[in-house]
């Protein structure tokens, strides 16, 4: 593991590939897989059973000792007291011969483990994503401050791409019932990988950490690392799905001019709509619809500009070192892992072959025709797959401008990441 | 001899100039570099041809629609 996130710090620093997401979570993956730092440390009060436990017979382990799950600690008069998870025992709180009350705390256990137990943060790192993350407070602010660099205007000039932002979103629910195929996960982690193919960070670390906190690192690291890759896994699936003559068909660069009562009133009704309707996507939708009217009325650019720079990057280096430092080497190094990172895959690249075959299908219907590789603009990384559609395009036909038009199929896919997104909550949380 | 004027696609800021009026270009040649949302966007040239005509500086902020360059071809 620590080879693994010197790696990443190393693809952050010398390749530059996304260094703002790969150097914390890399170097957080270092911290919390170097022997007893406690970074991610929790604790666990191991209690007497409820009925009558009566003496303690003999201790098994001594104070430091590491135990596997299931490992003796030691023996009461009713029966015997194993680890409920893997760690070290910091304090054994009896003596052999000693009485013990029903729910006694008879040892005290520190763990690394994303578990179910009552588990309370004692690590630095383990308390800011235990209250940041976990109590799902970061990922919502983290999407108010892209709602306040999102401008929907592309979108709102050409209503149509809605549907291509849309039609992505297949590649979520596709990958979602790619895992649940596997046999290897269950439904709460099946909908936190299917849900990396929105190719939105906070989305997919708020799906995660309320339906599948265990495997967050690996659907974190899978979603920002393919959004990452974006230019790599993009352009042969467009290629394939696509003719020659429909990549240079040409759009004009200039979109109907979006008024400011439109980008105004587009957050308001749009939060009515969708939280109306998949009311479980609120704090997701809410919060980047607030962000997005700070941007958008122009009466609050203080708010605007702090949600735009310093608070975002705040609120990134809590997120990244707290995701990073989940990826113990106990917590990743499993075949459930690697399978959530070749799942990741899928779910990227079928979102892209949905959007680009989408953008296909309005073609047929419509006298003006749109260059089919927008659609795969409606894999959400902003703005990495706009950019590689609008590199694509001018290598196909040097006059083609197709960055805007490729904006918004990928804020409107930002949406429809967040409603998929509610949806998985609404329905399976 | 027609003419081919490109122009402006979005709003953005002028960030490279790598040509001259007099300058012999092909298709694809790189006219300039259009800095717009956080990306350095090359502007190319669409035929081969020779540029007459140059409209844009470095650091310039453009809007859609302005003249970056006019090449001549045949």
């Amino acid at each position: 593991m620590l080879v693994i996130g010197g790696v990443l710090v190393y693809l952050g620093i010398a390749r530059k590939m996304e260094p703002l997401l790969l150097v914390p979570i890399g170097f957080g993956i270092m911290l919390v897989n170097l022997p007893l730092g406690g970074l991610m440390d929790y604790e666990l009060q191991i209690k007497s059973p409820a009925e009558v436990p009566g003496k303690v017979i003999s201790i098994e382990v001594d104070e430091g000792n590491r135990v596997g799950e299931g490992d003796i600690i030691l023996q009461l008069e009713s029966g015997k007291v194993s680890a409920p998870i893997f760690g070290r025992i910091q304090e054994i709180k009896v003596s052999p011969g000693q009485e013990v009350e029903p729910g006694e705390v008879i040892a005290v256990l520190i763990t690394t483990a994303q578990t179910p137990l009552p588990t309370a943060p004692v690590g630095l790192l383990s308390r800011i994503f235990q209250y940041g993350i976990m109590w799902q407070i970061i990922p919502p602010l983290i999407f108010l401050c892209l709602g306040a660099l999102t401008d929907f205007g592309p979108m709102m000039a050409n209503p149509k791409t809605l549907l291509l932002g849309a039609a992505a979103q297949f590649g979520v629910y596709f990958a979602f019932f790619a895992a649940l195929a596997t046999g290897m996960f269950n439904i709460q982690e099946a909908a936190s990988i299917g849900i990396i193919g929105g190719a939105e960070g906070p989305t997919t670390i708020y799906v995660t950490s309320i339906l599948a906190p265990h495997i967050i690192g690996a659907t974190a690291v899978a979603c920002y690392s393919y959004m990452a890759l974006v230019p790599v896994i993009q352009p042969p699936i467009i290629r394939l799905l696509t003719t020659k003559k429909e990549r240079a068909i040409y759009m004009k660069p200039q979109l109907r001019e979006v008024s400011n009562r439109e980008k105004i009133l587009f957050p308001v009704i749009a939060s009515v709509i969708v939280i109306l309707f998949v009311p479980m996507s609120a704090p997701l939708i809410g919060m980047f619809m607030v962000g997005n009217l700070f941007m958008a009325s122009g009466v609050v650019d203080r708010l605007s500009k702090t949600a735009q720079t310093t608070f975002i990057d705040i609120l990134t280096i809590f997120l990244t070192l707290s995701i990073g430092a989940t990826m113990t080497a106990e917590n990743f190094l499993l075949p459930k892992a690697l399978m959530v990172l070749v799942l990741g895959i899928v779910a990227f690249a079928t979102a892209t072959a949905a959007g680009v075959l989408m953008a296909k299908i309005m073609n047929i219907f419509s006298r003006e025709k749109i260059n089919p590789m927008i659609g795969a603009a409606g894999v959400s990384a902003v703005p990495m797959s706009a950019r590689v559609v609008q590199r694509m395009g001018q290598k196909e036909n040097p006059r083609n401008f197709l960055l805007m038009h490729a904006m918004g199929p990928n804020v409107a896919g930002a949406i429809g990441a967040a409603i998929a997104g509610g949806v998985f909550l609404g329905m399976i949380g | 001899m027609a003419q081919e004027t490109i122009e402006v696609p979005l709003t953005g800021k002028i960030i490279d100039v790598n040509i001259k009026p007099g300058d012999v270009v092909k298709e694809g040649d790189t006219l300039c570099l259009l800095e717009s949302m956080k990306m350095e966007n090359p502007i190319l040239a669409p035929v081969n041809g020779t540029i007459t005509q140059v409209g844009v500086t470095v650091d310039q902020v453009v809007k859609p629609g302005e003249t970056i360059a006019v090449i001549e071809y045949e």
